[in-house]
């Protein structure tokens, strides 16, 4: 905003209001995306401002990053050129809630945590327990696509998102999907949205299905001496008739950063690896999943040390680490670099063992869908040792595509590392019609411009 | 098979009359002289689907591999013929049908299962793999293909990813999206190009999910690759008779709201039931207005609790009865009672015309109640099955084709059925498709700006619209254009 900065400034104010733009220094660092600081930040109340914001933008030429509570702008590239933040969490209105239909409409900047207590008001949830959930809003929880342990059993969003409002990068308002439970009028262009790092469209608002609560749960870890034994009692679970809520496969230096200590576990070695298996259900249907975990147990002879039970206390604090990984993280270590991988659920021991040439400090977590979170981090703040880092992630991207690297990303690392490694991996087949996509939503390329694959 | 209505709209040819004879002679080059149909005869079984729409396609290619579909893309682009993908032909929407003519692309002969990785729980396939073969093929290594529409022994996978089908067991498994991971896709152009990946969270634009439900006006798929699920352990299937529509409703909600998630639920009103039980002989009582097909599922001692709770919540709601099925016997007789619902309303009625609204489900009763009244005012039979749990309906509207003001009141009764479901918050269709059935209501549901988004996005993949034209977007078309005439038989696909 140079030459015509004072005009367009006042036409933001004719949109907004004076009050609900940021152009002090101090605030708008809240926006900044890897030390890059937006010329100002504008607030809109209502999908309206937004649509009039963006076309206003369009209009301008001045490249626009949405935001909620600008938890996860870490993650993907700075923006090629950033003028404006629009700083949706304004828009932070439940729009209905219907709980015997099992649906809910929400403005993009309603905290994931109002719609959680909503919900539990009457026994239902959405099963996106996310890393930042105690901040995080519902619009950038969706565009970032960050999963949950629940995944195992509720799939990700786009099995329980029904549609979505947003507005293209040429100011249009639009919709896709609707607000029942199955739906197939028109194309699903709200799948499209997910994940999409706010490339495509600003969201304004998101319709779900929810889902009751489970009356109780239950939550089980096994340890095991190395990450081949921890993997093989994954396989049998998954083999078994067992339905588990979650599954994840710990390395002892993720457990060790965050959870609390189980018992006396000398006798397993260093290379220790735990399970966290959970299930849903009646007290018989409870019973029944530790039987069969134990006969699972035994099915393996001698790869699990013991099988425990965690009380609800340290369940909730084991679900919600195993949630809040990346972000635990990134607060111990800022300067970490965490890379998400894709593997197919068999390929998981190969993953698991790679770790062990990992020669600086790491921790992962392993859906036991086959999708990793491995982070390493610097031992020190030397520049070699961010030499090493890149080197380490480096050569984990250059195994992507074989297995068990099927897919890499580094959806977090310090902003340094960004600029020598390419953080989203092999271009996908399918870029060339990503490409034209994006040109479709966002002709001007206003919308986090570069933020993407492929420089998208 | 009793015959059905025939809509034939005048803005679409009828077969151009002759095909550009180098083009036929150009796939016969590509296909060999077996791979292509041309004689009015042979296409005259290509001009339906399961919908009440037709229109001829000026020949029929059958690609064997993806290569093949390649050189077919590539021919219609030079000649600049319409092509239009087709599995079994069973679709509801006339998604199948060319309804500017052109090259009808039958995926009968791509129908191998390419791969099976059961540890991993994922099948690549063809997509002329029947739905069902694809479960049974699988079956003894403990896991299934989840969904099921009804015609999933004869619908093909390639069939069910261009329409996002659904099916029963969709209430608690999803439907097809949910268990579609990749795609080949051949583009109008002639590009083949691979969507998505066999592992989790492919990076990028989820293209794969945009482009499964695009009803073939995307690109023709010639490969998929598939989740399988695991077999549950154990199954209950309730079968609950009611003797009054509302008491069944109000059990569906019920059910619910105590947190219960059946497999599946799904509903028969008396007429249906009566119309099924003289085919079928399920065992449905003759005198009652309602049934619950519900099933519930998992590990055992999961499946039956679940099982006890939905009979509570039944008798609770004056079920009259609560069956549970004893074996495997009854309890495939309680789904072939269900899943031939609708070729039971053929046989009593010259034809039928099957609905595909969505509503929260919620406005079950309600919405029960306005279906009855538009029938009464159209003086139409209408019947109800329908996937309840998921507020799916299906009213079968009965209709006789040689009475014309018939046909139009059922086109009617159907459009105000549908604008219902939008006025309570619904959609026109659950899992059947727009296709060139419902296009025409499509503005009551999206804005012009939002069609127009759509049609941009159409552009990416069909830039020319050669590709399945003539659907989901809505023409000209209004009821008074629609015509009426007879058609025979069945549509078969050549063997293979």
């Amino acid at each position: 905003m140079s030459a015509s900065g004072a005009t367009a400034l006042s036409q933001l104010t004719e949109i907004v209001g004076e009050a609900n733009i940021v152009r002090d220094p101090g605030p708008l660092t809240r926006y900044d995306i890897d030390s890059k600081t937006p010329s100002a930040a504008v607030r809109p109340g209502t999908e309206e401002q937004v649509a009039e914001l963006v076309k206003f933008a369009g209009r301008e030429k001045l490249a626009c990053v949405v935001s909620g509570a600008q938890t996860k702008l870490g993650i993907g590239m700075p923006p090629r050129r950033y003028d404006l933040a629009l700083d949706l969490s304004r828009l932070d209105r439940l729009i209905a809630y219907d709980p015997e239909d099992l649906t809910l409409s929400a403005e993009a900047g309603t905290p994931l945590a109002k719609i959680a207590s909503v919900l539990a008001e009457h026994d239902q949830f959405i099963p996106l327990t996310v890393p930042f959930m105690a901040r995080a809003t519902i619009g950038g929880t969706i565009v970032s696509g960050v999963d949950s342990p629940l995944r195992h059993s509720y799939g990700t969003a786009r099995d329980f998102v029904l549609g979505m409002n947003f507005v293209t990068g040429d100011g249009i308002a639009a919709r896709s999907g609707g607000r029942v439970v199955k739906n197939v009028s028109g194309y699903d262009i709200h799948k499209m949205l997910i994940g999409s790092l706010g490339t495509l469209g600003a969201i304004t608002r998101i319709n779900f299905r929810t889902f009751p609560l489970p009356r109780q749960t239950r939550t089980f870890v096994a340890e095991f001496r190395g990450s081949r034994e921890a993997c093989e009692f994954r396989n049998a679970i998954v083999r078994s008739a067992l339905r588990p809520r979650t599954l994840e496969i710990v390395s002892e230096s993720a457990r060790g950063q965050f959870l609390p200590s189980q018992k006396a576990r000398a006798a397993l070695g260093d290379n220790r690896w735990s399970v966290y298996v959970s299930f849903a259900g009646d007290e018989d249907v409870l019973k029944r999943n530790y039987k069969e975990l134990v006969a699972t147990r035994h099915s393996e002879p001698g790869v699990s040390e013991w099988l425990s039970e965690l009380n609800p206390a340290e369940e909730r604090s084991v679900m919600s680490i195993l949630s809040e990984f990346p972000a635990a993280i990134l607060k111990r270590f800022p300067a970490a670099a965490i890379l998400k991988i894709s593997a197919l659920g068999a390929e998981l021991p190969d993953l698991a063992s790679y770790t062990a040439s990992i020669e600086m400090p790491w921790a992962v977590v392993m859906r036991g869908l086959g999708v990793a979170y491995l982070a390493v981090w610097p031992p020190d703040a030397s520049p070699g040792s961010l030499h090493m880092l890149k080197q380490h992630c480096g050569r984990i991207f250059a195994l992507a595509g074989k297995p068990p690297f099927r897919q890499v990303t580094l959806p977090w690392c310090p902003s340094a590392l960004k600029r020598e490694i390419d953080i989203w991996g092999p271009l996908p087949a399918s870029f060339e019609l990503m490409k034209k996509l994006k040109n479709v939503f966002d002709p001007g390329g206003i919308l986090s411009p570069g933020r993407f694959v492929g420089g998208i | 098979m009793p015959q059905r209505a025939t809509i034939v709209t005048p803005d679409a040819p009828i077969a151009q009359n002759e095909m550009n004879s180098r083009l036929l002679h150009d796939l016969e080059k590509v296909l060999g002289p077996r791979g292509i149909l041309h004689a009015p005869e042979d296409l005259m079984l290509y001009e339906y689907d399961g919908s009440i729409e037709t229109a001829r396609p000026d020949c029929v290619a059958f690609p064997r591999e993806t290569h093949d579909v390649v050189e077919i893309a590539r021919l219609a682009a030079r000649h600049q013929v319409p092509i239009v993908g087709r599995g079994a032909g069973t679709g509801l929407s006339g998604g199948a049908i060319a309804r500017h003519g052109g090259i009808v692309v039958s995926f009968a002969r791509m129908n191998r299962i390419l791969a099976v990785d059961a540890e991993n729980q994922r099948a690549v396939v063809q997509p002329g793999v029947v739905n069902s073969d694809l479960s049974a093929a699988v079956e003894h290594l403990g896991v299934h293909f989840a969904p099921d529409p009804s015609s999933q022994k004869a619908c093909t996978i390639g069939g069910n990813v261009a329409e996002n089908s659904g099916g029963p067991h969709t209430l608690a498994y999803g439907v097809t999206t949910n268990h579609v991971l990749a795609l080949e896709i051949v583009l109008p152009s002639g590009e083949a190009v691979r969507l998505g990946s066999t592992a989790l969270d492919a990076p990028g634009y989820d293209v794969t999910g945009l482009f499964v439900g695009s009803e073939g006006t995307f690109g023709l798929v010639t490969e998929i690759t598939v989740k399988l699920t695991r077999s549950p352990e154990a199954v209950k299937t309730l079968l609950a008779i009611f003797d009054s529509v509302d008491d069944a409703t109000e059990t569906v909600a019920e059910i619910t709201a105590r947190g219960i998630t059946p497999a599946a639920c799904e509903m028969l009103d008396g007429w249906t039931i009566r119309a099924v039980e003289e085919y079928v002989h399920a065992g449905f009582p003759l005198d009652c207005s309602a049934i619950l097909l519900i099933e519930a599922d998992g590990l055992r001692e999961a499946a039956e609790a679940d099982a006890r709770g939905i009979a509570d919540v039944c008798s609770a709601h004056h079920a009259r009865n609560v069956r549970v099925a004893r074996d495997a016997r009854e309890r495939d007789l309680f789904w072939k009672g269900r899943k031939n619902a609708f070729g039971a309303a053929g046989r009593l009625s010259p034809s039928y015309y099957t609905q595909d609204g969505v509503i929260p489900r919620t406005k079950l009763p309600a919405t029960l109640r306005r279906i009855e009244e538009i029938g009464r005012k159209y003086h139409l039979r209408i019947g109800n099955v329908f996937h309840a749990g998921d507020g799916n309906l299906h009213p079968i509207i009965l209709f006789d084709e040689r009475n014309e003001q018939e046909f139009r009141d059922t086109i009617r009764a159907g459009d105000e059925i549908l604008q219902y479901c939008i006025a309570v918050g619904g959609s026109i269709t659950g899992e059947h498709g727009v296709g060139m059935e419902k296009d025409r209501l499509m503005p009551l549901l999206f804005s012009e700006a939002d069609l127009e988004l759509m049609r941009r996005v159409r552009g990416v993949f069909n830039p020319a619209d050669l590709l399945n034209p003539g659907k989901i977007f809505p023409t000209s078309k209004g009821c008074g254009e629609i015509y009426v005439r007879p058609r025979h038989g069945p549509a078969v696909a050549p063997s293979a």
